[in-house]
This record gives structure tokens, C-alpha cells and sequence, in this order.
């Protein structure tokens, strides 16, 4: 586990006595700097910025409601705001690091040129409602990305205005509840696979919907048989991950999507794992009816840590005329862009359900998307899900002689590859795993979901990771796996080496401090 | 390609390890009919960097930036200067390609950074706990409507008629699938809103009352009379507020007795960008709602060493634990723009917020008094921010705001296109003034407002 790099050099175990006590005097550790929190080290009279002074006794025209007590804040300058973050900056790993093999999120590379392009003042310093003969350039990109989606997946339509995954998840399961009650057939019930997101589920429950699971067969697909005997005039929907969440590809999609409409039915897809088909297969081909795509897994838009994203969302003729407001639409006689955002309009094809947000869209996202779509092109697209399936394939074969791949002997997986706890030693878990290969300087796979395999890992590489990185990850990952299955304690205690140990997430919970408090006397 | 590091060895090579002897072996589970037989046709193929950059740039130039004209828009996203510094921070790598931080041992970055937005955002609003950010204003104020209906266990909402139009279509919408009743309304044009008028809608069956400060239509007024109605019976004070530059001149929306503020970050940090990413705000002033709230939360702890550490909290309430039990079904937040407004926020500080918000007023005061002299022109607004309605004699506002862009002034935004139908709002035209606005622009708007009406008027 120690084993000295090429050079000689091996990190030392002794990072800390049972006390806690520190090797050094500041707690630092040459690179690794300890940062105290901005109200620990700035000041209330202190700013980065150089504003006016306030002329004393100016008058206010605040109705009286000029604020007296101090908001509570601090400053610091601009040289100690860029350490400050910078510090922190340097406790985070992310992409640009090394590999992030988490599955379900496709951290693939973040392409800088996105980013340029995303700042452009034409693009950033625009107003939402600035006149729209002011900002035809911008409702163009809007319109253009729109024509990028519904070709990628072969549907008519597409909603644009949804800001995330699972805000798009909602927009498509709101558009099938406005679509059966236009014609007096509401419905109560919404399938949904017990390897499903959370987020479908929950999507499904705040739309009024009952969530009914639906089983996985032994090769780790959602139960046509199943499916069609529940089928019914109480049914709404079913919600479907294609590829899956165990990141296999559903056979009998088809089959179930005409099952699913011949009972007066509709077919939400989610699109997380689209990176693995996509300008290969598409889902418009399969019988979806709605489908949400994560601009920010299969088009590269930046994690952030956590956000912002974009979920737009395609569309079947059947739908289409409910899509949410605003949308932009292009009249072909005169070349414009117009943003229709009035319900009483022909152009809203009258059946809008509404408004889902103000204004229209994550327009920062857009340009990157499209940014991206231009540079990879079809076939560039093309070769990305065959990459992603071909990285993780390679994984799969390369790890399932150690490691419980439940799926493995059922055919290859798409884009991610699943694995389970079975064979850990002693009581050691995916997590005491996951937390080993922090020391080897990853970050873990995504853990314990699904929650259809024991101790679950969901390794999904993405298509932007070279050959040698992959190989790297595996002897890494193997070695890893032996000391889980010898029952290696060590692991319970690891990470040793990343800037924290293991947190406390009970006490957390337990008592919450969730802001900052200055200390008593 | 500039992006897939695999060689066409590499990939024969791992072919071979896998046994498979195409890429088309590994798809085999889709279905023949559903595969394409080549790159989808009506798009085009890949282009270099350049060819990109190119194609996008002739987007941008057809697009008249802020920065290029004299700039009054508002309604729900203003123009404030970011300092250089903001920026700098976002693009590190470390920050941009991080991931939610679900392992907190790598992403301390992150969640300390959460940790301090929190912070800040709770003081800002004069609340005890604000979370780590909703996706924009207007879904953060449907998330407050749904808090309040759990915590009352009511499902009645009452929205002041001076709440932004974009904010109550979201809530009507989510309502319309919840069975939530929103009792909403429209503006009235008059100096002050009407609270006493607001208070009497309130009743037994009221999960909340939510009020706009400053309202849609820059007014700003004293909240306590309404929390204290809205407290008799029972109800919260949801306070929304789409300018946080305003809080450090006015007093706290928690000050007053709100029970749930909620807003939009944009000002601070973001930058219009055309209406998004923006950045959700959303805190409660009392610590016994924390668990009701939705979205994800930071909190404080110690690592196995007895180190000082952040993690992510309270996950219960969310989507990948509670599932069709959650509080609600958000996913992501607004992290990199939670950045954005933390990294400002810093650099500004008490002082900076306390200035600028001075400064923002000062100018918006100097604007209110020049444009009140235009003939036809009446200012509406008792009390104001940096942002207030004008009433335009003559044609609609909204065609004086698309003249006023064809003369290469970006005017402000008409109550027309905000409300498109409404006879009694059509002449209103909503100015917002921040910083970044000259005396020269300020003149340029008096002038051309002038020339407009005129012009229209023959």
C-alpha cells in the first residue's frame, strides 16, 4: 500500500498522533495549507472593493426603512480574497485533477473553450428582457441548441426552459399529467423501476402521482412481463432510465413503450445516461414521449461543485403542445427569433401548462452545450458513446475476476459498469473501499446506488480518459479489492492522506450548525 | 479529436481485452432498428476550435450588450460591476470541475465555501439558516409556498399583487399539481402598496403570505403589520427579494417577522447572462423549520483527528435518500454561481454592501429627479431602491421601450411586457439605476424618452 514511486520517495504514515498533535506549528503541510473561515480572518471595516464613500446625513428616499443594525459581515482585500480561495481551492478535487469515475454524473472533461465562448459580452452582459430585436443572436443559440437536441434524439420538440435534471424530469411528468387531462383521462399512478434515480420518484409524488416500483428481472432489466400486467387506465406513466441505472441497456424499451401507449399511457425517459448512445441511437426510435438531458453530464457544462445545470427536454407530438412557457420559436418567413411568452397566443399551440421559471433558460449553459455539440459534430458525438462504452467495458472485463460485476455474464454494459460487496472480509464495506482509493488519489465511483445490488459501485469513465489512465485506476482499484476481500482494517480507517479525515456526519446531523455564530465572550 | 485521448490502438488493444471484436459487439443490446447506420445526417461534422469559436462569436455580435448602451433594465436581474477577482476564483479548475461534494474528505473547497455562502446569505436576510442555494429566485419562492403548506399543513397561499408576474406563474403552475389554492392578484398603480388589503386576504386557512420587498414595482415598505396579520392566523410571512444590493440599505425582510425569505443571488457575483444560471436564495429566521426546508444544507463538524470540517447535512430530506418522500426533488443547486456571490460578497464586505447599496440609491435618486422632469413623465414611487416606475403619457411604454432600443438605448422594462394585456399597466415603465450607471446615461435616457414620446405622438 505504501509502495515508494519511481524516485524513492513513499508518503510517511505518521500523520498524526492519537492526540491529534501536528507535525508542525501552523498545522500546514507544505502544499497543504490549513484556511480558517472568512468571519475568523476578515473584518467588518475592511473591502476588496473601492466604492464611494456614503456622504454623511445624505438623503434617503427608503421609507423610512434605512437599516440600522450592521448586516453582520466581513471583508477582506483582494490579495487576501484570492489566497483565501485559492487555499480552499487546493482541498477539492475535480476533473481537471484526475479521474472521477463517478457513475450516473459523466464527469467527462469541461472543454475551455466552452468557457470562452460563455463570456463572450454578447452572450454574458445580456438582459433577459432587453428588446427582442436587441438580442437575436442569443435566441438564435437558444433555437439552435433546441435543433441540436431534437436531431440528436429524433423527437419534434423541445422545452428549453427547465434549470436542471430533475426540474426537466418534472417538466416532462407535468406535461403527460396536462396531456391526459385535456382529454378527461386522469390518472393516479406512475411506474417507476426500483433502480430509479431518486429523483423520478420524487418528480412523480410533488406531481400528484401514486409511485408504484417496478421489479428488475435477474439480468438487471425492468420487467416487460410485470409491466404490462400493471398496465391500466390508472396508469399515467412510467418512468425509464435507458441506458439503465446498472448501466445496461433496456432490450424491451420498444416492447414497453408500445405496451405503454396502447394502454393510453405515456413514456418518460430519463436521459442521464445518454452519453452512452448518443448520435448513435435514438430514443425519439425507441417510443419516448419525454426525455430530460442533463446539458451538464452528456454536454460537458461544468459540475460547479454541485451546480448550476440545465435540463431541457424533448418533446413527442403528443406532448408538444403542452411544453411549458416561454420557448422561442423562429418564423421562417422573416428569419426572426421570437420569444413567445403569452399564453393567448396561436403560436403556444394553446395547451401550455405554464411557466416553470422566470425568464427562460440557463442561457450560460446553452452556449456551452452548443459550443460543444459544434466542435464534436456527429461524428464526433458518434465516437463519444462509443468511447464511454468501450472505457467502461474495458473496466468491467478488467476487474470482474476480483470483483462481484452482478451483471457480467449477461453482456456487456453501456457507458458504466456495476460491481457489489460480495466477497468483502471481515466487516469491511464499498465505503471503507471507496475511502481507500481517496489515498490513491481518486475520487470514489458513485456508492450504494442503485439500491438493487448489495454495496453498490457504479464506475462510469467517460469517453475523455486515455488508456494508460484507465490502467492506472485498475491496478489501483484491484489492489484495493484484495485487501477488501482480505478483511483489511486498515481500510476502516482510511482516508490518511486527503486534507480531512473521516468527518462525523452523525454529530452533524445530530446538532446542527449550519451557519456562523460568533464565540461567546 | 481534441477531446477523446484513445488511439486507434488503444482501442484495438482493448477490444482484445474485452474479447469483443467491434465497438458494434458492445452494443448489441440495442435494438437493430433503433441503431444508425452512420453519423445522424442533418448535422454537421466535427470543426476545429477556431471554426467554433468563429460560428459563435457572429451569435454574440448580434446581440447589443449592457456595456454597450445606456442600460435601466431590472425587473428581477440587474447590472452590477463584478470585480476581475470573481471570475478568477470560478475558473480554477478545482472549483469548476468539482462535483457535489458527497465525499467531503476531497471537497473541503467546497464545502467550506458553502459553509460561508450560508452564512452570509442568513445575516444578509436577517435569518438564522439559509441553505446552499435553489436554482433561481422564482423556483425558490415556490419551494417557500410548499414549506409552508407542510409546516401550517394548510393549502392556501396568498400572493401580494406587487410580486414579480414570473414568480406567480411558477407558484400557479406547481400549484395547479399540488391542489394548493393561490390567491394572487395584479398590481395597482399607487405611490404605496396596499398592506392593509393584503392583511384582509389572510384567513384560517392561509399556509402563507408572500410579499415582494422592494415589490415589482420598486416600492418599498414597512412588513411587520403583515407578519403580525399574518401570525394571528396562524399563517408564515413568506418575503421575497430580487435585489440583495437593497439589504444593505434597508432593513432586513427577519427584522420584520418574516418567517421564510427567499430570493435571487444574481446581482451579486453573476451577471445577467441572459437569465441564466442564476442563483436561489432561501433561509428561515427560525432554526425549529430547518428540517422542513428543502435543498441542501452545509453544516460544520470534526474529522476523525478532531479537526474543524464541513459536510453535507440533514440529506434526509432530500430526493436520493427520502425518494417520493422528500421535501422536495431537487437535485443539483447553484453551486458555481454560490461561489460567484460568496467570492463578491467577501471582497465586499460590511462596508463595500453598506456603499455600494448608497451609492446604487444615490444614483437612482439623481435619475428619479431627472426623468421627473421629462413632460408626461410622473414618478410613481413614495419610497424606492434603484429601481422605480415611471408613468409615460401617450403611447404604451412598451413600444417607447422598442423605440428607445432601435435609437440604441436600453430603456428599462415596460409593466406591458411583464403583464401584456393589462390596459391600467400599460403606460408603467420600470427603471432600475445601479452603480454602473453615469450621469451621462442618466441624461442620455432623459433625453431620448423625450425624443421618443414626441416622435410616437405624431
Amino acid at each position: 500500500m505504501n509502495a515508494p514511486n519511481k524516485s524513492g520517495w513513499k508518503p510517511s504514515m505518521e500523520v498524526a498522533d492519537a492526540t491529534g498533535e501536528s507535525p508542525t506549528t501552523t498545522g500546514n503541510r507544505a502544499l497543504m495549507l490549513e484556511e480558517p473561515l472568512i468571519f475568523e480572518i476578515g473584518h467588518a471595516e475592511i473591502s476588496g472593493v473601492d466604492l464611494p464613500e456614503i456622504a454623511p446625513g445624505a438623503p434617503t428616499r427608503l421609507g423610512g426603512l434605512d437599516r440600522s443594525e450592521p448586516v453582520g459581515l466581513v471583508g477582506l482585500t483582494e490579495p487576501e480574497t484570492v489566497r483565501h480561495y485559492t487555499r480552499l481551492s487546493r482541498q477539492n478535487y475535480g476533473i481537471d485533477l484526475g479521474f472521477f469515475p463517478l457513475g450516473s454524473c459523466t464527469m467527462k472533461h469541461n472543454p475551455r473553450l466552452n468557457e470562452k465562448v460563455a463570456r463572450m459580452p454578447g452572450f454574458a452582459d445580456i438582459h433577459p428582457l432587453a428588446p427582442q430585436n436587441s438580442v437575436q443572436g442569443a435566441l438564435q443559440v437558444v433555437h439552435e441548441l433546441g435543433e441540436w437536441l431534437t436531431k440528436l434524439t429524433g423527437m419534434p420538440a423541445v422545452a428549453m426552459s427547465p434549470k436542471a435534471g430533475a426540474h426537466g424530469e418534472l417538466c416532462g411528468i407535468l406535461a403527460i399529467r396536462a396531456a391526459h387531462e385535456a382529454r378527461g383521462d386522469a390518472r393516479e399512478v406512475v411506474l417507476v423501476p426500483e433502480s430509479a434515480h431518486g429523483t423520478n420518484p420524487a418528480t412523480a409524488a410533488f406531481a400528484g402521482y401514486r409511485v408504484e416500483d417496478i421489479p428488475a428481472t435477474p439480468e438487471g432489466r425492468v420487467d416487460l412481463a410485470k409491466i404490462k400486467e400493471r398496465l391500466g387506465p390508472d396508469v399515467a406513466a412510467v418512468m425509464i432510465t435507458n441506458p439503465n441505472t446498472c448501466g445496461l441497456f433496456e432490450r424491451d424499451f420498444r416492447a414497453i413503450a408500445d405496451a405503454v401507449h396502447e394502454a393510453g399511457g405515456y413514456v418518460y425517459c430519463d436521459g442521464a445516461n445518454f452519453n452512452a448512445i448518443v448520435g448513435r441511437v435514438r430514443p425519439g426510435d425507441l417510443g419516448v414521449d419525454a426525455m430530460h438531458i442533463n446539458l451538464h453530464k452528456t454536454f460537458s457544462t461544468p459540475h460547479g461543485g454541485g451546480g448550476p445545470g440545465s435540463g431541457p427536454v424533448v418533446l413527442s407530438e403528443a406532448l408538444a403542445p403542452f411544453a411549458p412557457l416561454p420557448f422561442v420559436r423562429k418564423d421562417e418567413e422573416t428569419g426572426l427569433y421570437e420569444l413567445v411568452e403569452e399564453e393567448a397566443r396561436e403560436a403556444t399551440r394553446g395547451n401550455t401548462f405554464g411557466r416553470m421559471t422566470a425568464f427562460h433558460g440557463q442561457m450560460g449553459m446553452f452556449t456551452r452545450a452548443l459550443t460543444y455539440m459544434l466542435s464534436h459534430g456527429a461524428d464526433g458525438l458518434k465516437q463519444v458513446a462509443e468511447d464511454a462504452v468501450l472505457n467502461a467495458n474495458y473496466i468491467l472485463r478488467s476487474m470482474e475476476d476480483v470483483l462481484h460485476a452482478p451483471f457480467a455474464d449477461s453482456g456487456p454494459c453501456m457507458h458504466e459498469a456495476l460491481f457489489g460487496d460480495k466477497g468483502f472480509g471481515g466487516d469491511l464495506s464499498t465505503l471503507d473501499l471507496a475511502k481507500g482509493l481517496i489515498d490513491e488519489g481518486y475520487h470514489p465511483m458513485t456508492v450504494y446506488f442503485p439500491l438493487v445490488v448489495h454495496g453498490a459501485m457504479l464506475v462510469e469513465p467517460t469517453e475523455t480518459e486515455s488508456k494508460a489512465t484507465m490502467d492506472e485506476f485498475i491496478t489501483a482499484f484491484r489492489s484495493l479489492v484484495e485487501r477488501a476481500r482480505a478483511g483489511d482494517e486498515s481500510l476502516k480507517q482510511a482516508p490518511y492522506f486527503a486534507p480531512r479525515r473521516r468527518l462525523d456526519e452523525t454529530a452533524a446531523a445530530r446538532k446542527p450548525k449550519l451557519a456562523w455564530k460568533e464565540p461567546e465572550g | 479529436m481534441r477531446y477523446l485521448p484513445l488511439t486507434d490502438t488503444d482501442r484495438k488493444d482493448m477490444l482484445a481485452t474485452i474479447g469483443a471484436s467491434s465497438i458494434d459487439d458492445l452494443f448489441v443490446d440495442v435494438p437493430a432498428v433503433a441503431q444508425l447506420d452512420g453519423p445522424i445526417r442533418d448535422l454537421p461534422m466535427h470543426a476545429s476550435e477556431m471554426a467554433v469559436e468563429r460560428h459563435m462569436k457572429a451569435r454574440a455580435a448580434k446581440n447589443l450588450a449592457a456595456g454597450d448602451a445606456p442600460f435601466f433594465l431590472g425587473a428581477g436581474a440587474y447590472r452590477h460591476h463584478v470585480p476581475a477577482t470573481v471570475d478568477t476564483v470560478i475558473q480554477r479548475g478545482e472549483f469548476l470541475t468539482a462535483y457535489t461534494p458527497y465525499q467531503p474528505e476531497i471537497a473541503q473547497g467546497t464545502l467550506q465555501m458553502l459553509f460561508e455562502f450560508q452564512s452570509q446569505v442568513a445575516r444578509i436576510y436577517g435569518c438564522s439558516v439559509a441553505n446552499a442555494s435553489l436554482y433561481d429566485g422564482s423556483t425558490a419562492c415556490w419551494e417557500a409556498v410548499a414549506m409552508a403548506t407542510r409546516v401550517t399543513k394548510r393549502s392556501r397561499a396568498v400572493l401580494s399583487g406587487a410580486l414579480h408576474p414570473h414568480y406567480t406563474q411558477v407558484v400557479k403552475t406547481m400549484a395547479q399539481f399540488t391542489g394548493d389554492t393561490i390567491a394572487d392578484a395584479q398590481p395597482t398603480i399607487q405611490a404605496e402598496p396596499d398592506l392593509d388589503g393584503l392583511s384582509a386576504r389572510i384567513d384560517e386557512d392561509t399556509a402563507c403570505v408572500v410579499v415582494q420587498y422592494p415589490d415589482i414595482l420598486g416600492r418599498i415598505s414597512d412588513l411587520s403589520a403583515v407578519a403580525d396579520a399574518a401570525h394571528a392566523k396562524g399563517a408564515l410571512l413568506v418575503v421575497v427579494n430580487t435585489e440583495p444590493v437593497a439589504l444593505g440599505a434597508i432593513k432586513s425582510p427577519g427584522e420584520m417577522g418574516a418567517d421564510i425569505v427567499v430570493g435571487e443571488g444574481q446581482s451579486i457575483g453573476v451577471g445577467l447572462q441572459f437569465g441564466g444560471p442564476y442563483l436561489g436564495l432561501f433561509a428561515v429566521r427560525d432554526p425549529k423549520h430547518v428540517r422542513q426546508m428543502p435543498g441542501r444544507l452545509c453544516g460544520e463538524t470534526i474529522d476523525a483527528e478532531g479537526k474543524r470540517g464541513f459536510v453535507l447535512t440533514l440529506s434526509t430530506r432530500e430526493q436520493h435518500i427520502r425518494r417520493e418522500k422528500a421535501t422536495s426533488n431537487i437535485c443539483t443547486n447553484s453551486g458555481l454561481c454560490a461561489l460567484a456571490f460568496t467570492v463578491h460578497m467577501t471582497l465586499l464586505g460590511e462596508k463595500g454592501l453598506r456603499e455600494l447599496a448608497a451609492e446604487n440609491h444615490r444614483l437612482a435618486c439623481l435619475a428619479a429627479d431627472r426623468l421627473e422632469q421629462v413632460p408626461g413623465v410622473t414618478l410613481l414611487n413614495t419610497a424606492f431602491f434603484n429601481e422605480f416606475t415611471l408613468m409615460l403619457e401617450g403611447k404604451p411604454a412598451r413600444d417607447i421601450v422598442r423605440d428607445l432600443a432601435d435609437r440604441g438605448v436600453l430603456g428599462g422594462v415596460s409593466l406591458g411586457r411583464l403583464y401584456p394585456g393589462v390596459e391600467a399597466l400599460e403606460h408603467a415603465l420600470l427603471v432600475a439605476v445601479t452603480e454602473t450607471t453615469t450621469e451621462e446615461d442618466i441624461e442620455t435616457l432623459a433625453r431620448e424618452i423625450e425624443a421618443s414620446a414626441k416622435e410616437l405622438a405624431q
